[in-house]
C-alpha cells in the first residue's frame, strides 16, 4: 500500500475568490483513518487555512459531510484505504451555497425543515405525562427518526438541486417520522404544508437520497408513502366530504 | 516543514484567481453558487437511469395512440386493417415499438419495485419483505403475458 495519498480540495475564499479551485496535498495512508482524519491532518499539519466542519467524529453529529470523488459521504464514517492509490478529490456538499472551502450555507434546509414541523403535535397543549408506546408502534417510525440532518441525500438528490424550493429528502423524511409516531396527532397539519407541488409531489422518485443515507433511513421510501397517503387523503375527501367534516368536528 | 509523512502542498493551477470582491461584507460573506449544468444526469448511472425511465412515459404514450389507430383501423373494416398492417410492418416502424418495447419492459420493472417502497404493509408488528409486494406483480405479469402469448399462438 502507498505510504500517502494525494487529495484534491476544493478552497474557496469569499474574500478573494471568484470560483473555487483544487489544491492538492499529500498525507500518510494509515488503516484506521477516515477521510476526516487526513482533513485533521492537513489543518494541524500541513495549511491552518483549510475550513471544513466536523465535530462528533462518530456519525453522530452530521456535520463532515463533504463530496468525496463525487459521492455525498460522512467524513467520519469514510475510509481512506479505499481510495488508495488516489488521488481522492474533496468537495463541499452538492446542491448548497459554498460559504469557505468545504464548508456549505443551510439555512435554507433549516427553513425548510422547520415548515415540516418536525415535533409532537397534540391537542392537550403542553401537559405533562407520559406517552405510552409499545414496541410495534416505536417500530412504525423508528427507521426515520435516525435522521441526523448530514444532509448527504440533499447532494445526491437532483431535484434538490435543480428546484431551490423543494422541500428534499431529510425534511419529508422527518415530517414522516412524525406522521407515524402513535403520540402525534399533526399529520392533518403537516399535509396540509407537504401535499404540493414544493413537497412530496416535488420528488421524482430518484432514490439515490435512500442510497447515500448513512443512517439507512430511506428519505425515497417515506416520501413514496406520505404520496400514497395523500393520494388515499384525497380520494377520501372527494368520495365522502361529510366524513372529513366529521372526523374535524 | 518537518514532519515525518507528509509531502507538501501544490497547487493544481498556477494560482488561485483572485480578485477584489466589493460585495463582502464582514458578517455576509459572500457565497458562492454552484450552477447545475444541463448535462447533470451524465454525471452518474443512477441519474442516467431516472432519465430514461422518465422517458419511457413517452412510449408509453406511444403504445396507447399506436393501439388507438390499430383499433380505429379495426372499425374502419379489413381494406383499412390490412393498410394499417402494411404500414407497421415497415423497418422504422417495427424499429420504433422494438425501443418502445424496451422503454416499456423498464416502465413496468421500476413501477413494480418501487411498489415495496410505497406500501409499508405491517403484518405481526413486522414489515412485510419487498420481495412479498413486488412478486405478486411479477407473477401476476408474466401469468397474463402468458395467457396473452397463448391466445396468439392458438389463434395464429
Amino acid at each position: 500500500m502507498a505510504q500517502t495519498i494525494q487529495l484534491r480540495v476544493s478552497r474557496y475564499s469569499p474574500e478573494r475568490d471568484t470560483q473555487p479551485y483544487f489544491q492538492t496535498y499529500e498525507v500518510p495512508v494509515k488503516e484506521e483513518w477516515v477521510i476526516l482524519d487526513a482533513l485533521n491532518y492537513i489543518k494541524d499539519q500541513i495549511d491552518g487555512t483549510l475550513t471544513f466542519r466536523w465535530s462528533c467524529r462518530m456519525g453522530i453529529c452530521g456535520s463532515c459531510g463533504y463530496m468525496v470523488n463525487n459521492e455525498p459521504k460522512l467524513g467520519c464514517a469514510t475510509f481512506l484505504t479505499q481510495y488508495a492509490p488516489g488521488p481522492v478529490t474533496i468537495e463541499p456538499l452538492r446542491n448548497f451555497p459554498v460559504v469557505r472551502d468545504l464548508v456549505i450555507e443551510i439555512t435554507d434546509f433549516l427553513e425548510k425543515l422547520k415548515k415540516v414541523k418536525p415535533w409532537l403535535i397534540h391537542d392537550n397543549g403542553d401537559a405533562a405525562g407520559e406517552y405510552l408506546q409499545t414496541p410495534d408502534q416505536l417500530e412504525e417510525f423508528r427507521q426515520y427518526s435516525m435522521c441526523i440532518n448530514c444532509l448527504l441525500c440533499y447532494a445526491a438528490c437532483p431535484i434538490s438541486g435543480l428546484d431551490p424550493v423543494f422541500v428534499g429528502p431529510a425534511a419529508l423524511a422527518l415530517a414522516h417520522r412524525y406522521n407515524k409516531d402513535s403520540r402525534d396527532e399533526g399529520s392533518a397539519e403537516r399535509m396540509a404544508v407537504l401535499s404540493h407541488p414544493e413537497g412530496i409531489w416535488g420528488c421524482t422518485f430518484v432514490g439515490e437520497c435512500t442510497k447515500v443515507c448513512p443512517k439507512h433511513v430511506d428519505p425515497a421510501g417515506a416520501i413514496q408513502q406520505y404520496k400514497l397517503a395523500a393520494a388515499i387523503d384525497g380520494i377520501k375527501q372527494f368520495l365522502m366530504p361529510w366524513g372529513q367534516r366529521q372526523e374535524k368536528q | 516543514m518537518s514532519h515525518p509523512g507528509h509531502a507538501s502542498t501544490q497547487m493544481s493551477s498556477a494560482a488561485p484567481p483572485s480578485v477584489s470582491s466589493p460585495a463582502y461584507t464582514e458578517f455576509h460573506p459572500r457565497w458562492y453558487r454552484p450552477q447545475v449544468s444541463t448535462y447533470w444526469w451524465l454525471g452518474k448511472w443512477a441519474y442516467v437511469k431516472f432519465i430514461l425511465r422518465e422517458l419511457s412515459s413517452v412510449a408509453v404514450a406511444w403504445t396507447v395512440a399506436f393501439m388507438l389507430l390499430q383499433v380505429r383501423a379495426l372499425i374502419r373494416g379489413p381494406e383499412a386493417y390490412a393498410r394499417f398492417e402494411h404500414r407497421v410492418s415497415s423497418p422504422w416502424m417495427i424499429a420504433l415499438n422494438g425501443i418502445a418495447f424496451a422503454f416499456l419492459l423498464l416502465h413496468s420493472i421500476t413501477w413494480f419495485n418501487l411498489a415495496p417502497k410505497a406500501m409499508a404493509v405491517r403484518v405481526g408488528g413486522k414489515r412485510l419483505p419487498a420481495v412479498l409486494i413486488s412478486g405478486p406483480q411479477y407473477l401476476a405479469w408474466v401469468v397474463i403475458s402468458a395467457i396473452v402469448f397463448a391466445i396468439i399462438i392458438s389463434r395464429g
